[in-house]
């Protein structure tokens, strides 16, 4: 962006009407600024550079050229709303606006528009159900399943039982901290463990009381459903009231290198899941460093490169763009239309070769969406921190979530959706 | 020169008290009037309701609202959120409990609903002063968003406390929902914005008009010359409170469809309402629709320049945003401290003798 | 002793400590409000410019780096130098200075004679401009606040007071956090040095002149507008100490802005034209919503924090319209 450019382009858009580009277009709804910016600034970064770099490498996908929108939604409803509207015009594939708040809003919007939504492992985890929202996907898991998944982990740890066990879930209190209440309701009864909930308010500096709380009761095992500052003063707090890291395991969105670093040593040991292996020790990333940080053309300063907020925001556009190759395959065109996109979203196999030739082999869970299924298998791994050399680990394989427990649920939710709007069950 | 009462002879009493007496000023309301209901309509788009009309059309009803508790009767309220989170759960519970009643009529209730509410958090106001009770009212903002966000009756147990408003429409034409066009959502609006500006206008120079302003200026005094301060305040904090439900209602019901109270009623939007009120004008009904508008539109505008025409990179402009809109306030309230409508005020006077000034 | 009743004593202590930082934001406002009648809603974006300039200077951050990387094109992030803590810290109390001047010369100034409200108006805007400045300048990411604070529960403590609880009760000691107790030790000084200033110094008895009577103030030949550049030149610097607590605790980030939230009820309950008040206020509201969260949040959920301060304080209000240690209000017609 250099001055003279702007001024030119600013003449240019003003004489002249911009000819129509045969181009895929991702818009990335990001959020750099705000209370929540230092999460949303790597992810938007990978988001970015790996399209950048599929442009830079490749030409694009099938021999077209990517164009990515970019807009800035502050973590804000309403300005996530007005992003949409105007990005929704340049054709615009598919919506990821990383933020539960904003899902909820484009999931009736985008259906009318007849534009899909991708929210990997977050916003509306019963869009997992195809039968009912045609538009929506959230593979590789959702909400629920990280919640099925955690709570396997803890019953693997204290040897195959949590009968009498106390979890505490420490969690946002907002629709996207709630999301996993009634998932482990579901399994304290199944599984007999006891349940207590304890909500921090946005942003979540002060949580003096909750500490002091999980103090007093020593529960076996805490939860963490967080985002943004919460996430690193709960670290801290954990650490100070001395609780045993190893027991306390984060959500997906609260295990960052965000998270853990202002906690300092006292971080060490702290767990959370996983949707993609952490560590930049994929081929993949040679190639972003080559093509894209070291040409200048990244997104960001490069110094997010490999972290994992950073490998989730590239993951996403991974995940994009494999759809739109599937999208490709089976419509036999290049230039996709966002209802030929959907249908690459609802056919996407994301299988070991195909994980191989993109360089992330064993980055991520294999899943296979279908009509009834937007939400893959619900997988997700536990990784660790090691607060001495500074990088996260897995400690477990991929594993899958309980669905006896959380079939029941989706259905039970979108069902209720569908009766609201008059929806009619698809994929008979 | 087209600008000026000379040769306008009034001939009876409401000719004379009339809101525009000037009969330019007359024939460029009539004709905004008439572009809103004839011509936008015809032409709006998605964007253009969802990202200007829509936001600004609300925004304007609840800076109503605020103006007539702080500009017009002196009470500082910061529970704007608060109370515009009562108008819309209240729109959802009526919306889903009664699914026959027509839209219309949910958001009137909606704002009988929050004008109760709001006469309750009122009555402090009968002791505490200035920006005691704007802090005070805090305590609204901060306990109703908590209430909505903990008992789950109010957002029927969905598994995450989010409302989503179902399809409603009037007649034939969706309101609410994924159906509903923008010529549809924006006339409803315009619909609501044109009968509670013309209400309040008419409020505000009646009696009850004038005993507001009468405790604005000195609560004291005004209690010796016989207005009573308790149906003066309460009257003000119940009225607003209804505007403000209204605006709360359509804007979960037909702005935004899906709400979660912690974050699109937070304790900013009080402060966004506010910010409204003071720098389009205390105590002007022209003043809320232009501080809504700055509000609104200001933020949109510089966004579409700075990224769209200069090609900045979006975090950069979003800072320059926040720089920019500060820098204007400051600039405003220096220039200007009454308000845009005060500026506005400025320009007609000098209209009047343009182009002789002597 | 029973371990509820001790319990209650550790929830009470830490709710004291808990308001004891409250009442180091509610500091400054108290500061700004007595000398010039403003209510200055900046005061938290202060906090958070200020740490943010603190951790940029201590760790030789360049400043504006991306909006310089992105009109040149270049690729600078920091400097070759880092400052020690107790540097950053004296340069960082210049910057507020300046700050301060800029705010007078270009705000204030402009404004003398305004109605309160237009005032905190004003105030509104600069908290806008700071916040993308600040942003612009530092970049918006979190950075890691670390100036040789010591954080964590204190083992001695807890040790030292295990024994106190009945046996075969559950009780573990009870829970004070280092920095908590290194927090109330700066306020503590701080106040103290605050009152000799104000009692015993030349432009502190300026200042006390100043807030009981602006025109007798200036008809003695007190400048207005010095005693200004100096009010905010303090808060800044109460401003600064808030944000490296805080900072300290959660990594220097945006959301720090927002702690001054958390001092608005303190001033109510205080007045806001008591020093005094704001600290007792602090006590009071820190130790009451963690004691109400303590007793409440089992019977009607937690997370009652926030709204029980407020409610806390407006009870308090309607009995003493003008906060616990206000002036009285009186009203001539």
């Amino acid at each position: 962006m250099n001055f003279k450019k702007t001024i030119f382009s600013a003449l240019a858009t003003l004489f002249l009407v911009s000819p129509v580009l045969a181009e895929l277009v991702f818009p990335s709804l990001s959020y750099r600024t705000g209370p929540y910016g230092p999460n949303g600034i790597p992810f938007a970064d990978g988001y970015e550079d790996y399209f950048t770099l599929l442009n830079e490498r490749d030409g694009g996908l099938g021999g077209e050229p990517i164009r990515v929108v970019k807009c800035e939604t502050a973590y804000n409803t309403e300005k996530g709303v007005e992003c949409y509207e105007s990005t929704k015009g340049e054709g615009s594939l598919v919506y990821q606006p990383l933020s539960t708040g904003i899902t909820y809003q484009l999931i009736p919007k985008s259906a009318a528009d007849s534009i899909p939504i991708l929210s990997s492992g977050y916003g509306r985890t019963s869009g997992r159900n195809g039968k009912v929202f045609k538009w929506v996907f959230n593979f590789p898991g959702t909400y629920w399943d990280a919640a099925s998944i955690a709570t396997k982990h803890a019953m693997d740890m204290s040897g195959g039982s949590l009968e009498g066990k106390k979890i505490a879930l420490v969690y946002h209190n907002s629709a996207y901290g709630k999301e996993p209440i009634r998932t482990l309701e579901a399994l304290s009864e199944k599984h007999k463990f006891e349940l207590s909930l304890l909500p921090v308010d946005h942003p979540g500096q002060e949580q003096k009381s909750q500490w002091l709380q999980i103090r007093r009761e020593r529960p076996d095992y805490i939860f963490m459903w967080g985002w943004g500052v919460m996430n690193s003063v709960a670290i801290q707090e954990a650490a100070n009231i001395r609780f045993p890291m190893e027991n306390f395991i984060g959500v997906w969105w609260s295990g960052s290198e965000n998270d853990v670093l202002p906690a300092g040593d006292a971080a060490h040991g702290y767990k959370s899941l996983a949707m993609h292996a952490p560590g930049d020790n994929f081929p993949v990333y040679d190639d972003m460093r080559k093509f894209v940080i070291d040409k200048g053309l990244g997104a960001g300063d490069g110094s997010n490169v490999g972290t994992v907020l950073y490998s989730r925001g590239m993951y996403a556009a991974i995940m994009a763009t494999e759809a739109a190759k599937t999208a490709q395959k089976i419509h036999g065109v290049s230039k996709i239309t966002p209802t030929m996109m959907r249908d690459g979203l609802e056919n996407l196999e994301m299988s070991e070769e195909k994980m191989a030739a993109i360089g992330i082999a064993g980055f991520s869970p294999t899943f296979k969406a279908t009509c009834e299924n937007h939400g893959g298998q619900g997988s997700a791994a536990i990784q660790q921190w090691d607060a001495k050399k500074g990088t996260w680990s897995f400690i477990t394989e991929y594993m899958n979530s309980d669905a006896s427990v959380i079939e029941p649920l989706i259905l039970a939710d979108s069902a209720q959706y569908a009766a609201e709007n008059n929806i009619k069950e698809r994929c008979n | 020169m087209l600008y000026r009462e000379v040769g306008e002879f009034k001939t009876s009493y409401a000719q004379d008290s009339q809101t525009f007496p000037i009969r330019f000023d007359r024939y460029r309301y009539y004709f905004v009037i008439i572009v809103g209901l004839l011509f936008i309509p015809f032409v709006i788009n998605d964007y253009w309701a969802n990202a200007v009309f829509l936001p600004f059309l609300i925004y304007a009803i609840a800076a109503l609202g605020l103006n007539i508790l702080t500009g017009y009767c002196g009470q500082v309220s910061l529970g704007t959120g608060g109370f515009m989170a009562v108008g819309a759960y209240a729109s959802y519970k009526l919306m889903t409990a009664f699914p026959d009643l027509n839209i219309f009529f949910v958001i009137i209730l909606s704002g009988f609903v929050t004008a109760l509410v709001g006469t309750l958090f009122g009555l402090p106001s009968l002791r505490i002063k200035g920006f005691y009770l704007a802090v005070a009212t805090l305590a609204a903002q901060f306990f109703l968003i908590w209430l909505f966000n903990k008992v789950g009756w109010f957002y029927n147990y969905s598994a995450t406390g989010m409302i989503t408003s179902p399809s409603r429409s009037v007649g034939s034409f969706f309101i609410t929902g994924s159906e509903s066009t923008p010529a549809a959502k924006y006339l409803f609006c315009f619909l609501f914005v044109f009968l509670l500006a013309w209400v309040a206008r008419n409020l505000t120079r009646g009696k009850i008009g004038r005993s507001w302003m009468a405790i604005r200026d000195m609560d004291i005094a005004a209690e010796i010359i016989g207005v009573n301060p308790l149906i003066a305040k309460l009257s003000a904090f119940a009225i607003s409170s209804f505007y403000v439900g209204v605006a709360g209602a359509l804007f979960f019901s037909v702005y935004l469809g899906a709400v979660e109270p912690t974050e699109a009623f937070s304790i900013q939007k009080s402060f966004i309402v506010l910010f409204m009120v003071i720098i389009g004008g205390l105590g002007s009904i022209f003043g809320s629709f232009a501080g809504a508008a700055f509000m609104v539109l200001m933020p949109v505008a510089l966004k579409n320049l700075l990224v769209l025409q200069f090609g900045w990179s979006v975090d950069i402009a979003a800072h320059f945003e926040f720089i920019i809109i500060g820098g204007l306030i400051i600039f405003f309230l220096i220039v200007e401290p009454h308000g845009l409508a005060q500026l506005w005020n400025l320009l007609k006077q000098k209209l009047r003798i343009w182009p002789f000034p002597y | 002793m029973s371990a509820d009743f001790l319990y209650t004593i550790e929830v009470i202590l830490n709710g004291l400590m808990a308001g004891v930082l409250y009442s180091l934001v509610a500091l400054g406002f108290v500061l700004i409000f007595k000398a010039s009648g403003i209510f200055n809603y900046a005061q938290g974006v202060m906090a958070l410019f200020a740490a943010l300039t603190l951790v940029g200077l201590q760790e030789g951050r360049v400043p504006f780096a991306h909006l310089i990387n992105a009109v040149f094109g270049t690729k600078v992030h920091h400097f070759d130098w880092t400052l020690p803590a107790i540097a950053a810290i004296i340069f960082t109390i210049l910057v507020m200075v300046l700050f301060a001047v800029l705010v007078e010369k270009l705000i204030l100034k402009h404004l003398v004679n305004q109605e309160p409200i237009i005032l905190f108006m004003a105030t509104i805007g600069l908290a806008y401009f700071m916040e993308g400045f600040g942003d612009l300048m530092w970049g918006s990411d979190v950075k890691t606040l670390n100036v040789g604070i010591p954080q964590g529960g204190s083992l001695w403590f807890e040790d030292f007071t295990i024994g106190w609880a009945a046996e075969g009760e559950k009780f573990y000691g009870m829970y004070v956090d280092l920095l908590d107790v290194w927090a109330a030790i700066i306020a503590i000084s701080l106040v103290l040095f605050l009152t000799v200033f104000s009692q015993y110094t030349k432009s502190g008895r300026a200042l006390r002149a100043v807030a009981d009577d602006h025109q007798a103030a200036l008809s003695v030949g007190i400048s207005l507008r010095v005693i200004w550049v100096l009010v905010w030149s303090i808060s800044g610097f109460v401003a600064l100490v808030a944000g490296m607590m805080w900072g300290a605790k959660s990594g220097v980030q945006f959301s720090l802005s927002l702690i001054a939230l958390k001092a608005l009820p303190v001033l109510m309950l205080g007045g806001f034209t008591s020093i005094p008040g704001a600290i007792v206020g602090g006590l009071i509201i820190g130790a009451g919503e963690k004691l109400f969260e303590f007793f409440m949040a089992p019977i009607i959920g937690g997370a009652t924090e926030n709204w029980f301060a407020y409610v806390l304080a407006l009870l308090f209000l309607v009995f003493r319209p003008q906060g616990l240690f206000g002036e009285k209000i009186i009203e001539r017609v």
